[in-house]
């Protein structure tokens, strides 16, 4: 019994509840919206868990390196398109975009796999043009990744024999993605990027966030880091985008632009883009307020008022206070643990002992 | 190629060139004081533009006026963004600025889907704005010529600001070094603020321009010149007043060149061709054509 309780103890005081903590929740979240069997709220909670780990691969980047990426919309658009494209039979292909090239319409892999197949190509995309782009920071590193997302943008709406140009792509005649799926693979994204933050990997890449001199002097590659950084952020993205693609069917190349970007970056920030954790709640908060104020707008705009667009008004205002108030999100830029939710309710009978976990991590 | 084509050419790039060039100063003028990347710099050529519709189409003023107070939109939105969306961001991370700057042009787009409409509207433009001359034997709208003509004055009036009164010489001292500036005296509000309004300044007179050779005003007008002012600003150098000009009109050249010779087929991926010129550029030659004071750090 002894050895058990110690192992509990062992469990409660190590970061590794946090994972645990956030599949636990998405789980059971899921499961009761499943047993709600509520179409409407089904649907909203499978787009969620979705952009859930839209927002998770947004995070692993950006949260862990500091720099700003635009160019991940890009990875998500490539993703739904790749995956569509591996998904989709010859002869669905070729009566839905008659000048595709020969080729790709011959490509045919079963769903799940077009669906991996679609995430590594966008991470081929990031591996094949990414490596001269890590060395930039700052300013010049954002525009350098807000070119970046125009110029996959732009390919994406513009070649007519890839991904039918600016007009609809119709991935299937039914949904392929059930919440099921979206669950199973956001939680293998939890546990992914928890353990990518707490791998070497991404602690060195941590480091070369906060001070980029002492990381170099301590011997860290930071270009080699930031690099697999993206590049697994870049995967995420595709994945994400494929789900995404197969459960909304039908994709255009403007919908992985700048307003998904807006969306993502409200999340992480309102959330807290240092942690994981932040990642899961900023999706879950702003996903039930978006909700909300959407309901509102078509309450407020069948009186006769026009009011769509107010969303994004309020989450564009709801970000610049955040960013002037609470600049590391409602986590603090800390993570969710047993050890800190017991802290916070103060119940632990061994308040003296330390935690190892992220949570003593200042935040800055 | 004959002389008529090579004159056309010419006042294409020349009046093209103007044109961005004003767009990209606007650009640089706050990213050389306060290294911020201005995103909403686009709404504010948009609500200049908004105002010109509206002073053109519900007022009889006369139309010197409508371009005055279409302006004077222009500087009053950059002033007010300064003081209330930027000014708290003072000092803190470039990553918080860049996204507050991003969220305020989104805040402003919806606005103005919500307030006036999603749809384009028609701006009024005086009719000699479209009149065509005759120069060298090739016809040019005269509006072509007012922009050439409007932004060599500009500029001439910008180089007697910054090398001769004492704003000038205080906002080129803060672009240098802004800790050392504040140290001598220059103060940090009154220098930033100036530079938002001449960025203003400079969207409403690009505002101008701009709605005369659209004929229209839409919630997504500024994304175009946004855009346009990102790629002559790199091209030029980030830092440097001169850059930004030599940019604009090295976007004009490349742009007109593109757009003669590139096939039909490809030219649809002219953005993405200009964009991945800029990536070269930011990896390559980070500085720009004209360095200025350069001194981004990067690593390895």
């Amino acid at each position: 019994m002894n050895s058990a309780k110690s192992t509990w103890t062992r469990f409660i005081d190590s970061k590794y509840s946090t994972p645990a903590i956030l599949i636990t929740i998405l789980i059971v979240l899921d499961s009761f919206v499943w047993w709600l069997n509520i179409p409407f709220i089904e649907d909203i909670c499978t787009v969620a868990t979705i952009t859930l780990i839209m927002v998770l691969g947004f995070q692993l980047f950006m949260g862990n390196s500091g720099i700003l990426n635009w160019s991940y919309a890009g990875y998500i658009g490539i993703g739904a398109f790749a995956s569509a494209i591996f998904s989709m039979t010859p002869e669905f292909k070729a009566k839905q975009i008659p000048v595709m090239y020969e080729f790709l319409v011959n490509l045919h892999l079963p769903f799940p796999l077009a669906l991996i197949a679609g995430a590594l190509f966008a991470a081929l995309v990031a591996a094949v043009i990414a490596w001269p782009l890590m060395r930039l920071t700052d300013s010049v590193g954002a525009i350098t990744q807000f070119a970046l997302l125009i110029v996959i943008n732009t390919m994406l709406n513009q070649w007519q024999e890839v991904t039918n140009g600016p007009r609809t792509f119709t991935v299937s005649m039914g949904r392929i993605t059930d919440i099921w799926l979206a669950l199973f693979v956001a939680v293998l994204v939890i546990l992914a990027v928890f353990w990518f933050k707490e791998s070497s990997v991404g602690l060195k890449l941590r480091a070369s966030r906060d001070d980029r001199y002492a990381a170099r002097s301590s011997g860290i590659n930071i270009i080699a880091v930031r690099y697999y950084g993206y590049v697994t952020s870049a995967f995420i993205g595709g994945l994400a985008g494929g789900l995404f693609a197969h459960y909304i069917v039908s994709i255009t190349a403007m919908a992985f632009y700048m307003g998904e970007v807006f969306v993502l970056l409200t999340m992480t920030i309102i959330g807290g883009s240092m942690s994981v954790s932040g990642a899961f709640f900023g999706t879950l908060l702003i996903t039930v307020s978006q909700q909300l104020l959407r309901q509102l707008e078509s309450i407020v705009t069948r009186s006769g008022f026009e009011a769509s667009g107010t969303t994004d008004i309020v989450l564009g205002l709801l970000m610049i206070g955040f960013l002037a108030l609470l600049p590391n999100g409602v986590t603090r830029g800390k993570e969710l643990s047993l050890s800190a939710i017991k802290r916070f309710l103060r119940i632990g009978n061994n308040r003296q002992k330390q935690s190892k976990g992220l949570d003593q991590k200042p935040s800055n | 190629m004959s002389l008529g084509i090579f004159i056309e050419f010419s006042i294409n790039v020349l009046s093209m060139g103007s044109l961005y060039a004003l767009i990209a100063l606007g650009l640089v003028f706050v990213f050389g004081i306060c290294q911020m990347v201005n995103f909403a710099y686009g709404e504010f050529l948009t609500v200049s533009a908004y105002a010109l519709y509206a002073l053109g189409t519900f007022t009889n003023l006369p139309w010197l006026m409508v371009f005055l107070l279409g302006i004077l939109a222009g500087v009053s939105v950059a002033f007010f963004c300064e003081l209330i969306a930027f000014r708290p961001f003072r000092g803190r991370s470039l990553e918080a600025l860049l996204v507050t700057s991003f969220a305020v042009s989104v805040i402003l787009q919806r606005s103005f889907q919500l307030g006036i409409s999603p749809r384009s509207r028609a701006v009024p433009i005086p009719d000699f704005f479209n009149q065509t001359i005759l120069v060298f034997g090739v016809s040019t709208p005269i509006r072509n010529l007012v922009i050439i003509a409007s932004s060599i004055i500009l500029l001439i009036a910008f180089v007697l600001l910054m090398k001769k009164t004492t704003l000038g010489i205080a906002m080129r001292g803060a672009a240098e070094n802004f800790t050392t500036a504040r140290l001598m005296g220059v103060p940090a509000n009154l220098v930033i603020l100036a530079a938002f309004v001449i960025s203003g300044f400079l969207a409403g007179v690009v505002a101008i321009f701009w709605s005369a050779k659209t004929g229209s005003v839409e919630p997504m007008v500024g994304s175009g010149p946004l855009l346009i002012g990102f790629i002559a600003v790199v091209i030029g150098g980030m830092q440097s007043l001169p850059g930004s000009v030599v940019g604009g009109f090295v976007y004009a050249i490349v742009a007109n060149v593109l757009s003669l010779t590139l096939p039909t087929t490809l030219l649809s991926f002219r953005d993405a061709i200009m964009f991945i010129i800029v990536i070269a550029f930011l990896v390559l030659r980070p500085g720009g054509l004209l360095k200025g004071n350069y001194q981004e750090e990067r690593v390895g």
